[in-house]
């Protein structure tokens, strides 16, 4: 059982886009995925954001113009303390020399106070009005991969998702994609932004003062090598931690649904035992962890405030020898300070780039994977099929070694039933699989009134098909919707019909909704018999040629049981049915029972026939229904 | 979260040094613009380059003294932070340990695992960053409040206006995106429904030709949650300009009265300079507090739900003084194995009781079986043997003893329980066969399994005994794993067998093949068999008929078929007329 949600882009963004690093910090923390083919992944992924290439060129100018203007304002406002300083000292001085002192020049810093409030709120304007595009881009390219998905999914053949599990498959769609879908968000622009005013503060502070400037780019190779070192150890850190709670989730998702077993096995001492043990592995990876991560940030501030000193020193030297003004140096240390952030995000970008990219990656695996072969383009069409079915020569297996049937030969005729009986994991299911193409066979052919089923769409084919399976599947929608299922465009009259056909109109009217009662997501507001009862309801309602049934082994109380059973009778009549059989009546009725064993049909025949072979079915029809009757029979 | 936190007491001394290097680390930051200032207003001013220098020595200084704090306070609060987490967890699995069947149906499997793994996590983090930035955010803000008061008074007018707006801005934009966000949880959860019935339901969408339905339905969710998102993250992406925006008007704001102030002679350039900076550290630190109310909800909501789960005392106890069995076997007259006496019970909060008056006993040697309808009381009834739960009226005895009297373990020892839902441990075969029995060896593992019927495919895999069992056994399948937890029950040699519907996954074959094997291992054990199937129970010495709770006839086959009506019901659903006979 899985319990973990999905991370969600709430979670994941902790008060929105980076203001305190939010998701750039997570990042550091955890060893980037790498992609296999990185370029190759990087272009497809590009290529989806093509249709919007207008408005990521808007975005990108956006960015730049924003980040410029922003950079533009610690100059200007530098210049205006640099009045300031001036008009005192010069006070100063006058009144030294006991000259008439002056009122600081209010109209200049008047004029650039003015530029100033324009430009941050051209800069703010310019920064808003890229991310509010860039949200649309970005949700509605993580839509369309979505979209991509599931109708990719929809053309996979049953072998695909046989081989995979729901977690597995449903992963891509949730984690992978908001994986992408965050990145597209935030980190797209801020890597925009981190160069922009990497770039853009160096180029300002070299026309302020390129002696100060270097000095500032001395500091430079230590924040690279605080991110390089310092990281891949956090990151060493924090796969141990990783690995030590994803073994500690085991432990407690394996404990807590056993928990009956530990507790009737007397085991709640070594399980704690155990827990504890991971536990404190789970301590000793994580504090340290923390702590390489924690330690990253005063490096950074210790190195900017390394910055901040020499600047203040030399600068002020500087100023004193008339080499640049007082309002440089303040600009100085406010773009030492703009510098930090930037540096530290591009570091993390890159990893988050790399894990979006992996992300990416198997995304375009599933849209890569083969599809079912597509539908004949010249498809017959069927009006009023009859049902009868013919197997000729059909060998087929799931994986090419060993043959699961091997040349297949039966005639069905319309209205006669067929049970296919043997015991678990006899291949039962395979054959019905075969008959509506849910896998294609190697060799020979299957035909319906003398057509080959490949010579049919997919849909003409099912649409002749009916099932009842033993995996109740119902949706999470009304018990109408669900029973409407069968057929789409049924009218209420014929839903209702089809219920009472199938003996469950009686007990959807005894629900305090009726028809319109929600079936929950598990649908365990209704016992398994009647999920069983809308099933055979669903299938009325199709009213196929054809008819598969899987008969219900457990888990049904004897009076729905006796329900299902008339209903399902009720359906057969006047229909070729196949039913996976474990009832005696149903098989001795049968026309033609054929024998599964390991994947092969070893005998077929009618009941009396199999019965005068004493094969298989002879032996199993003893232990199984006559054994009741033997004294020596196996019971307990 | 705040009772939470008494785990925290084992590191308070820990704790009062991360305080104080915080608070070390916090004033080393605000002291540098002061002596900024002053190498402004006298050294520059006075053009005194020693006076420069040696304030920037002593800069510097404090730079590394201040990293150093606050690489201690990172030290010290990673260690209590993920050592409280360690502490909180270990406490609630250990609780959660304890708990009888009826406070885990409580809560739920589900929730009880997340609360131990995902709201711990949670608690944790929330922990780590108060004590790396919330005590670092009003330090910060105080100090900085009454530098930039020394610095000029007047002009922390500007920071009065400034700061209440940018508190507001922030929960305005809070309390504008925080519900978009729980919208999104819950497209999301619809998505992934939408999706996950889509995979469970494959085939029968294929079969009735609706996939062009089903893609319409992911669409509909698709579309709903991207609209969301980008409402949502339109919403966020206020924050930062606006933030931005305030900073920097604030400084502006800042430049231009201080030059009033300074024209006016209150105040020096320097101490503009410093100004602006404690300013900014001020606004700051009101950020990151603003974001902790952002962050501390969330978090509470988890420490809510840990509490919940440490303040459920499991209503099942041992007694104090517990009684070893005195009856069984050993004693003449043996007393029966188990023996109900007018048993009782009801689910908590059910109107109706879910077994009534049930008496009967079971003794050694013999075969109970117990069948019924869904919801008849099957498996609760076989619950209440091990004290899974307790009874409501009446008693339950094994060995002559109540089961209330025992210590829960002398109880479990004496039962190998085969539940329903089978459950096996991620490890090898050989671990779980052995669950029950540490020390049996490989042999009696062999012939436990062959009973089950499992040595054929066990010796199919590689490693036979050794061979891998995944998370919850899913590498194996459901008839194989009933196996499994077949074997293991038999390894444990115990004195009570109970098969809680065991068989159902098997086909008859198997099933008979492991009745036979089991009544010739089984002589001296009392068996309790659950199940649906007439032909499983149709042998046993005693079947207990269940309707709705109640005794519906005890009794063997022949005889229930005289007088048991509901009996008589089930078996002709399930055999036809010649079976009957």
């Amino acid at each position: 059982m899985s319990v973990r949600r999905p991370e969600t882009p709430a979670a994941s963004r902790p008060g929105g886009p980076g203001l305190m690093g939010g998701g750039a910090w997570g990042a550091m923390g955890r060893p980037p995925e790498k992609p296999k083919d990185f370029k190759g992944t990087l272009f497809r992924l590009v290529r989806y954001l093509s249709p919007y290439r207008k408005k990521l060129v808007v975005v990108l100018i956006f960015a730049i113009l924003s980040t410029l203007f922003a950079i533009l304002g610690p100059k200007i406002l530098g210049q205006a303390t640099t009045a300031i300083f001036n008009g005192v000292v010069g006070n100063l001085i006058a009144v030294r020399a006991h000259r008439p002192t002056h009122s600081l020049d209010f109209g200049y810093i008047g004029h650039i106070v003015l530029i100033l409030i324009s430009l941050y709120t051209v800069s703010a304007v310019f920064n808003y009005a890229q991310q509010y595009i860039m949200a649309g881009v970005a949700q509605k390219t993580v839509y369309a991969l979505r979209r991509d998905v599931d109708a990719k999914l929809a053309r996979l053949p049953l072998k695909f998702f046989d081989a995979r599990t729901h977690g597995e498959i449903l992963s891509r769609v949730t984690n992978d994609i908001d994986t992408i879908a965050t990145t597209l968000q935030q980190s797209m622009t801020q890597l925009i932004t981190s160069v922009v005013t990497i770039v853009g503060v160096m180029v300002v502070m070299l026309t302020i003062s390129p002696l100060l400037t270097v000095i500032v780019l001395v500091t430079m190779p230590l924040y690279g090598l605080v991110t390089g070192v310092v990281a891949k150890r956090s990151q060493q850190y924090f796969a141990a931690q990783q690995k030590e709670l994803g073994r500690l989730n085991g432990h407690v998702e394996d404990m807590f649904t056993g928990h009956t077993i530990v507790k009737a096995f007397g085991h709640e001492d070594r399980s704690i035992e155990r827990f504890n043990l991971i536990n404190d592995r789970l301590y000793t990876a994580g504090w340290k962890a923390q702590f390489v991560s924690g330690v990253i940030m005063p490096l950074m501030t210790f190195i900017g405030n390394l910055g901040y000193v020499i600047i203040a020193v030399v600068g002020g030297i500087f100023v004193t020898q008339g080499r640049i003004t007082i309002g440089d140096v303040q600009a100085f240390i406010q773009y030492s300070q703009q510098f930090t952030w930037p540096i530290v995000q591009t570091a993390n970008i890159a990893n988050i780039i790399q894990s979006t990219v992996a992300s990416a990656e198997r995304v375009f695996e599933l849209l890569d994977e083969t599809e079912e072969i597509p539908e004949p383009t010249d498809a017959i069409v069927f009006d009023s099929p009859r049902g009868d079915v013919a197997i000729n020569h059909v060998t087929f297996s799931y994986n090419s070694d060993a043959p699961l049937i091997d040349d297949l030969n039966i005639d069905v005729h319309h209205g006669q039933t067929i049970a296919i009986v043997g015991p678990t994991g006899a291949g039962k299911t395979t054959l019905v699989n075969l008959l509506i193409r849910f896998y294609e066979i190697d060799r020979g052919r299957i035909t319906i009134d003398g057509v080959d089923i490949r010579d049919i769409t997919r849909g003409t084919l099912r649409s002749i098909f009916g099932m009842v399976l033993q995996d109740t599947w119902l949706f999470n929608g009304t018990i109408r919707d669900n029973i409407a299922y069968g057929r789409g465009g049924a009218t209420e009259d014929e839903i209702v019909r089809a219920a009472q056909a199938a003996h469950a109109d009686h007990f959807i009217r005894t629900l305090p909704q009726g028809y319109d009662t929600i079936l929950n997501e598990e649908a365990s507001n209704i016992s398994q018999g009647q999920k069983q009862l809308l099933t055979i309801a669903r299938a009325v309602l199709a009213d196929p040629a054809i008819l598969i049934l899987d008969e219900a082994t457990s888990n049904v109380d004897s009076r729905t049981e006796v329900l299902i059973q008339q209903a399902m009778a009720t359906l057969m009549q006047g229909r070729t049915s196949f039913v996976i059989a474990h009832r005696l009546s149903t098989i001795r009725d049968a026309e033609k029972i054929l024998v599964m064993n390991k994947g092969n049909i070893i005998e077929h025949g009618n009941h009396r026939e199999l019965l005068a072979q004493g094969g298989f079915y002879a032996d199993l029809y003893n232990s199984q229904f006559a054994g009741a009757s033997l004294d020596d029979a196996v019971m307990v | 979260m705040i009772r939470l936190y008494q785990f925290l007491k084992p590191y308070s001394t820990a704790l009062g040094a991360t305080v104080a290097f915080v608070l070390l680390q916090t004033l080393s930051t605000l002291y540098l613009p002061t002596l900024m200032a002053d190498i402004v207003d006298h050294g520059i001013a006075r053009k005194d380059i020693g006076y420069i220098v040696s304030t920037g020595e002593v800069m510097l200084a404090i730079t590394v003294g201040g990293m150093v704090c606050s690489i201690a306070a990172a030290f010290l609060s990673s260690r209590i932070a993920v050592g409280f987490g360690r502490d909180v967890r270990a406490k609630l699995f250990a609780r959660v340990e304890t708990f009888s069947l009826h406070e885990v149906d409580l809560f739920g499997t589900a929730t009880l695992i997340t609360r131990t793994t995902n709201d711990v996590t949670q608690v944790q983090m929330v922990t780590l960053v108060i004590l790396r930035m919330m005590i670092g955010a009003p330090i910060t803000a105080i100090g900085g409040l009454i530098l930039a008061l020394q610095q000029d008074r007047p002009l922390t007018l500007v920071l009065a206006v400034a700061v209440p707006i940018l508190v507001i801005a922030i929960v305005l934009i809070a309390r504008a995106a925080i519900p978009q966000f729980g919208l999104m949880q819950i497209k999301l959860d619809r998505l992934n429904l939408v999706m996950r019935e889509g995979l469970t339901g494959i085939r029968v969408i294929r079969a009735f030709n609706r996939v062009d339905h089903q893609t319409q339905r992911f669409d509909h969710a698709n579309t709903d949650i991207a609209d969301n998102a980008i409402r949502a993250n339109r919403i966020v992406a206020l924050l930062m300009p606006i933030m931005m925006l305030l900073m920097n008007l604030t400084t502006v704001a800042i430049l231009w009265f201080g030059a009033v102030r300074i024209n006016s002679g209150g105040m020096h350039v320097g101490s503009l300079i410093a100004f602006t900076q404690y300013a900014m550290q001020i606004m700051f630190s009101f950020l990151m507090v603003s974001m902790m109310f952002v962050m501390i909800p969330r978090a509470a909501a988890s420490a809510v739900r840990i509490n919940a789960v440490l303040d459920t005392v499991p209503e099942i106890a041992d007694p104090l003084h517990p009684i070893e069995a005195v009856g069984g076997p050993e004693i003449s007259p043996p007393s029966p194995t188990i023996e109900f006496r007018d048993v009782t019970f009801s689910y908590p909060g059910a109107e109706q009781p879910a077994l009534s008056d049930i008496s009967f006993s079971a003794g050694l040697g013999e075969v109970t079986a117990i069948i019924g309808g869904t919801g008849s009381g099957k498996s609760t009834l076989v619950n209440l043997i091990p004290r899974f739960y307790d009874v409501d009226r009446g008693s339950v005895l094994v060995d002559g003893v109540d089961v209330r009297e025992m210590s829960q373990q002398t109880l479990r020892a004496k039962i190998g329980l085969v539940p329903q839902r089978t459950v096996l441990f991620a490890g090898m075969i050989a671990d779980n066969l052995r669950y029950g029995n540490q020390d049996a060896n490989d042999a009696a593992l062999m012939h436990a399994a062959e009973v089950a019927q499992a040595t054929e495919f066990i010796s199919l895999m590689s490693d036979g005994l050794g061979a891998t069992v995944a998370q919850g056994g899913s590498n194996f399948s459901g008839g194989q794993k009933q196996r499994l937890s077949i074997a293991r029950a038999l390894v444990r040699k115990p004195e009570i067998y109970i098969f809680d519907d065991s068989f159902s996954a098997l086909d008859f074959r198997t099933d008979a093949r492991i009745r036979a094997a089991l009544k010739r291992e089984a002589t001296d054990s009392t068996v309790l068999i659950v199940a649906q199937r007439v032909a499983t129970v149709m042998d046993a010495d005693r079947i207990i008929v269940l309707d709705d709770g109640r005794v519906a006839g005890i009794g063997s086959h022949r005889e229930l078929m005289h007088n048991c009506n509901v009996y008589r019901e089930i078996v002709s659903s399930q055999l036809s007329a010649e079976e009957v006979a």
